[in-house]
């Protein structure tokens, strides 16, 4: 079967989250790895949408586009308050953040408020959201992004949501002691965090893309982990059920669910 | 009601007699928001909208509003075209993957032509909190470290307990808070089903509360659920019955959002840019002049395939 980098990408997030956890998921990419992981690996994973949504089932085909309206809702065990669910997070009920960025930086700060000075805008992004939130109180953060040389910068315009700020114990010092970011799943590669530095490292590869490829579409230099694994492609059951959730077989020819655009196709060996 | 949150505490010590009767046509409850007032609106993005009472305000031609809200969809870029706002207060303008980001709100603030503010979708939640709460602030974990902690003139302490570092966000006390609901009666006791989302806090925060119901039940049909209520008949001024209240946007288990019209609204904007959103104004507000007369003109058609849709996704 044949498979997009975006596949590649959710498909890799979906992998990141195991079984009887908790995940609080951003829509986009990272809701739709999180059902994906529902359906295969882990059916005992507890997901939570921002609109106040705990332990939702979506239906395949019918994944809501936002957070809050009532397709995310469908099959939860509680509707609870907008504030009451991030005190779930804040008290450290969460075992996954998973967000998405507009921009990220060597240190896993993500920005999706400005880009350009943050006085005056050169561009007005969507805003925080829940991001701020997710990423300042779950206790293990993934962020799900295109890899691009525009979105992985030396630093970001503006913090919206922490990383590890300016790298080392800046995260800690400055009182987020809830959680930190550990992956960076994007269409070409698996990032992680250099344990004493902070600063973002290339852990895996998809299948085809190289590490020169992954540096040159990274906007600063980006540091390699001693052994760069190779990621196994997206299995069949894999392909056939992130199908059927973005909503039958001729999703395959769509637009995916956060806009982007596919930029090639792979073919499974 | 007497508030020990200043801002509350003026208001609350004028006359509250509270009617048993609240009901009103929706034109006479707007009547309620005051040119320059800082409005709430209840829901979230495209859920649970107050949106005939936002029409209506609209219509009523008021100007300096400053608008908050969790999260924001088109009303923010309508009220900005409409000279309606000149600030918003929010953690997140856009309609929805889908669709992006409105064009015209993002010409507004990058052009300087409107005040934002941004929160995030905690903090913005903890200052209608706190002013519901009646205390000055409440600390949070979120923020720290982040620029929206500076930009927002969040203020961080030590706590004097255990020393840990915390942000603290002030109260926020709207003048009037838009909430729509299933289900109310006369007085104002007011039922959700599904997620309440911010609207209790909301109610609780805000000075004066403007509520519109799908439906206007006696108070006995109310007790038998009273578990349900989430905003008490005290905390209420208006009451007003409108059915499809929420429509274009959804109202959980009752009708799906109106993705088609999202489509038609963005490609309205994409290609005429702020005379799209006027003519959209002109069809959608002006013309009709009542909430009533744009659902006619939506058609039965419409509303009832939505109601279905949603029937679908909540079973009775």
């Amino acid at each position: 079967m044949s498979w997009t980098v975006e596949d590649a990408m959710v498909v890799a997030g979906s992998r990141l989250l195991l079984d009887g956890r908790v995940v609080f998921a951003g829509v986009g990419s990272p809701l739709l790895a999180s059902v994906l992981a529902q359906q295969l690996h882990a059916p005992d994973l507890t997901i939570v949408l921002e609109g106040g949504f705990i332990g939702p089932r979506m239906i395949p085909g019918k994944l809501p586009i936002s957070t809050n309206e009532m397709r995310g809702a469908h099959g939860s065990v509680m509707l609870a308050g907008i504030i009451d669910v991030f005190l779930f997070a804040q008290r450290g009920a969460f075992d996954y953040g998973f967000v998405g960025a507009a921009q990220i930086d060597r240190f896993g700060n993500v920005n999706t408020s400005v880009i350009g000075d943050p006085a005056s805008p050169k561009v007005r992004l969507p805003g925080s959201g829940g991001a701020n939130d997710i990423v300042s109180s779950c206790r293990e953060i993934f962020i799900i992004t295109k890899h691009e040389r525009r979105r992985f910068v030396e630093r970001v315009d503006f913090i919206t949501s922490p990383g590890y700020l300016d790298g080392g114990d800046a995260r800690e010092r400055a009182g987020l002691v809830g959680g930190r970011p550990t992956r960076v799943i994007t269409d070409l590669a698996l990032l992680g965090f250099d344990p004493r530095t902070r600063a973002l490292r290339l852990e895996g590869l998809h299948p085809g893309v190289t590490a020169e490829e992954v540096r040159d579409n990274t906007g600063f230099d980006l540091q390699l982990a001693d052994d760069v694994v190779q990621l196994p492609a997206p299995t069949t059951e894999e392909l056939s059920a992130l199908r059927r959730l973005r909503g039958g077989p001729e999703a395959a020819d769509e637009q995916p669910p956060d806009g982007e655009v596919v930029r090639s196709e792979v073919a499974t060996a | 009601m007497s508030s020990p949150v200043p801002a509350l505490a003026e208001h609350d010590r004028r006359d509250r007699f509270d009617r048993r009767d609240k009901r009103m046509r929706l034109d006479e409850a707007v009547q309620l928001v005051r040119d320059g007032h800082d409005v709430a609106i209840g829901g979230c993005l495209y859920s649970r909208t107050p949106w005939a009472t936002l029409l209506e305000i609209l219509r009523a031609g008021r100007t300096g509003l400053t608008l908050s809200r969790s999260l924001m969809c088109f009303e923010a870029e309508l009220f900005l075209a409409r000279g309606a706002a000149s600030k918003l207060v929010t953690s997140w303008v856009g309609i929805g993957l889908n669709w992006g980001i409105p064009k015209l709100f993002r010409e507004y603030i990058e052009q300087g032509r409107a005040e934002y503010e941004e929160w995030s979708h905690l903090s913005l939640g903890l200052r209608y909190e706190a002013a519901a709460m009646g205390v000055p602030f409440l600390p949070t974990r979120s923020l720290l470290g982040s620029e929206l902690a500076r930009t927002t003139g969040a203020k961080e302490m030590d706590c004097p307990f255990t020393g840990e570092r915390l942000c603290l966000v002030p109260a926020y006390v709207p003048d009037v808070a838009l909430i729509h609901v299933h289900r109310a009666d006369e007085r104002g006791n007011a039922q959700i089903d599904g997620p309440p989302y911010m609207d209790r806090e909301l109610a609780a925060a805000a000075k004066t509360v403007i509520l519109t119901a799908e439906q206007i039940v006696p108070t006995e049909a109310l007790v038998a659920s009273a578990d349900r209520t989430a905003v008490p008949h005290f905390l209420v001024d208006a009451v007003v019955e409108v059915p499809f209240g929420s429509f274009p946007h959804e109202c959980y288990g009752l009708y799906e959002a109106w993705f088609d019209h999202f489509d038609q609204y963005v490609a309205l904007v994409d290609e005429h840019g702020a005379k799209g959103v006027e003519e959209y104004l002109r069809r959608t507000v002006d013309e009709p002049g009542s909430f009533e007369a744009f659902l006619e003109q939506v058609g039965v058609g419409v509303l009832l395939e939505q109601r279905r849709r949603a029937q679908e996704l909540v079973p009775r």
